[in-house]
């Protein structure tokens, strides 16, 4: 019983970083109607540059945060800019093409600038943190990574749902020429949505140094689980992908205690079973 | 819309001629002073750390047959390959990209390049599998050094030769380590197996509960994990049930540093933890890891304590840290035995014909002093698997792995449970 209860505690934690790290993939297909092939890509450059402060600046990994989540929106400006707002409005081909254009590129940039190894943070803070409760143990790494995505995933559903911006960047994705005529800028809030989101995931790979390692590759474990939680939640749905993540996860926990190798096949399951019955995800509007 | 079939048609005929180009190599190099090898490992994704470690062990053994050094192994002394009037050794790499399918593709496109005499590759066994598949039917040798599972020397190939140890060699090797610590009062009753789900952890886990089987030994838990699962307390939480004696893991290097993570958060080491390598060889594991991975063991081909033993092994394992700023590892180590013994055979065979160059192979005799491995020599079966490999087991003890078994290369006692080897 306690392993089942472990399982469960396991699932709903990784299951809040699932859910961070689909935020912003959600994000920018709900504005803008574009799936983000880069997106894990992004996942680990915000890992990596979470690594380097701490192994050039000895900065722990939740000291850094405010840095990754800095740098990823830096490149999501820049990925909008540069990639982005060239292919926008032409055919979803060439969009799906230019970003996983990205994808390719921004691995091969990894491997060329920091070789392929493997770089862990040892010993972040997170480490020392270790709860036990009824026998289920609950590691300081994967807590301080649920708590850190718990609440940036609200802020981001905070900001998207009661600010003023966060509204206008939803007009702008319901109907540019509407917004338009109200005074917001369609692009600019477009480029603020790409923002948003590399912040949000910039924040989600800082948090992960705490218990993972990055390399070039590191976004293709992540990002598969997050295009699940996108689709099972709901293209376009922040509270979609929450539930779906912590669903996800704790289905992947439990099916790990009893069919070890199927855990990717049971989130895959679900979501097709989910995806019979309502075709646009638990929470998707279309 | 005539214009529009016409065009379709001359591109599917030239498709067509490009598809079909010759499907055999008939082994002439393109000068007469050069023999071309293909070598094939992954040079990006998530396997490139080794992939390029692998690549540099052959590179250097390419140096030493075409350079001159005074060194006790084969083709040293002489520049280039003195059979075939000193001509030199030339490596063409490709990348695998650590996908099966892309080695098969880049095998043919080396080989139908034109001027191959032999390929080598491909670290990992699933790579290796459907490279040398290709390689057989383009009838062409396929050399491998760092590949064990056991499953590619099964296949009735007569093109394959692999001079390491397979997971079988190596997992009698864990158990012969096991037998000794019983025979000194250890608990070694109950095994369990946790591996990655694919080619190598599969047929390792399969050979592991063969031997086991034959050793008398209960295998209690057998847990596979997804190479990419994000999350392994599950599979843990079951190993932890089953309580096994010994542990025997087979994991990338991802997967193994988050493996030793979950044992620690989880409070649980097995007495004996026994890795067939891969994830745990890394010197990123050493990193990422720190003091937590202390105590676990590993199958080795090679260990820098060899060095001290063979005086070959020494000179080369300085010459490579010179040459890559980093220690030779059991991986380089293999692929440069490897890449020697297949310019022996080129060099016996007095051709490069890739039929001369398999019968050569088939006949190749390395006795031990040549080699800088801690094997009994290079001799291959009618499988094409070297029998006189021989693995080591080592022990991280004190962040460093040290050879414990067998005594003759062992530098200490190992730590027995591994907890203890913690601090």
């Amino acid at each position: 019983m306690t392993d089942l209860a472990q399982a469960v505690v396991n699932g709903v934690l990784i299951g809040a970083v699932f859910a961070l790290v689909a935020v912003g993939l959600t994000l920018i297909y709900g504005v803008m109607d574009i799936v983000n092939f880069a997106h894990g890509e992004m996942l680990m450059l915000g890992m990596y540059s979470s690594f380097f402060a701490w192994s050039l600046f000895g900065l722990d990994p939740l000291v850094s945060l405010p840095m990754a989540g800095f740098a990823i929106a830096l490149t999501g400006a820049l990925m909008y800019y540069g990639v982005i707002a060239r292919v926008l409005g032409k055919s979803p081909l060439a969009q799906i093409i230019a970003t996983f254009g990205v994808q390719v590129f921004l691995r091969g940039l990894a491997q060329f600038l920091w070789t392929p190894d493997t770089r862990t943070v040892t010993s972040p803070w997170a480490d020392d943190l270790r709860l036990e409760v009824a026998g289920v143990v609950i590691g300081g790494p994967q807590l301080i990574m649920a708590i850190g995505a718990v609440v940036t995933t609200g802020a981001v559903a905070l900001f998207m749902n009661r600010t003023k911006t966060g509204g206008a960047i939803r007009a702008a994705g319901e109907d540019p020429a509407a917004a338009s005529l109200m005074g917001i800028n369609p692009k600019r809030m477009y480029a603020l949505a790409w923002v948003i989101a590399g912040a949000a995931t910039g924040v989600a790979g800082g948090l992960l140094m705490n218990g993972y390692s990055s390399s070039p590759t590191a976004g293709v474990t992540f990002v598969l689980m997050a295009f699940v939680v996108v689709a099972f939640g709901g293209f376009g749905s922040i509270a979609g992908a929450a539930v779906a993540g912590l669903l996800v996860g704790v289905a992947q926990g439990v099916v790990g205690l009893y069919a070890p190798s199927y855990t990717l096949a049971a989130a895959l399951a679900l979501y097709l079973l989910v995806v019979l019955v309502r075709p646009q995800g638990l929470l998707g509007t279309r | 819309m005539r214009r529009q079939a016409t065009i379709a048609l001359l591109v599917s005929i030239a498709l067509g001629l490009a598809g079909c180009g010759s499907t055999s190599s008939d082994g002439s190099a393109d000068r007469s002073d050069e023999v071309k090898i293909a070598g094939l490992w992954p040079l990006s994704g998530s396997n490139a750390t080794q992939g390029n470690d692998v690549l540099h062990g052959a590179e250097l053994a390419v140096e030493v047959v075409n350079g001159v050094y005074d060194l006790d192994l084969p083709l040293a002394r002489e520049a280039g390959l003195p059979g075939l009037g000193g001509a030199k050794l030339t490596l063409v790499t490709g990348d695998t990209q650590g996908k099966p399918e892309v080695g098969a593709s880049e095998v043919d496109r080396l080989v139908n390049g034109g001027g191959i005499t032999a390929v080598a590759g491909s670290y990992q066994s699933g790579v290796t599998l459907t490279a040398s598949q290709r390689a057989e039917r383009l009838g062409v040798p396929f050399v491998n050094g760092e590949s064990s599972s056991t499953a590619l020397t099964e296949r009735g190939l007569k093109w394959f030769f692999r001079t390491g140890p397979s997971d079988e060699t190596f997992a009698t090797t864990m158990f012969d380590y096991l037998a000794a610590r019983k025979a000194q009062g250890d608990t070694v009753n109950t095994v369990g197996i946790l591996h990655t789900n694919d080619q190598f952890g599969n047929d390792g886990a399969t050979v592991t509960k063969k031997v086991a089987g034959e050793r008398g030994l209960q295998v209690t838990a057998d847990v596979s994990f997804e190479p990419t699962a994000p999350d392994l307390g599950s599979q843990v939480t079951q190993v932890r049930a089953k309580q096994p004696d010994v542990l025997f893991v087979l994991a990338y290097t991802d997967a193994a540093i988050k493996l030793m993570k979950t044992f620690q958060q989880l409070d649980y080491y097995p007495p004996s933890l026994l890795a067939y390598g891969a994830g745990f060889s890394d010197p990123a594991f050493l990193a990422g890891t720190g003091a937590i991975a202390n105590g676990a063991a590993s199958r080795s081909a090679w260990a820098t304590e060899i060095a001290d033993k063979r005086p070959a092994a020494k000179a080369i394992a300085e010459l490579f840290q010179k040459k890559y700023n980093a220690p030779m590892t059991e991986n380089s180590a293999r692929s440069f035995t490897s890449i020697l013994a297949l310019a022996q055979a080129i060099n016996d065979a007095k051709s490069t014909k890739p039929d001369a160059v398999r019968k050569a192979l088939s006949a190749l005799h390395v006795p031990a002093e040549q080699l800088i491995m801690p094997w009994d020599g290079i001799t291959f079966d009618a499988k094409g698997q070297n029998t006189q490999a021989r693995g080591v087991v080592q022990q991280l003890i004190g962040g460093k792995y040290r050879v414990v078994f067998p005594k003759e290369y062992a530098t200490t006692d190992a730590v027995w449970p591994m907890t203890k080897a913690q601090p």
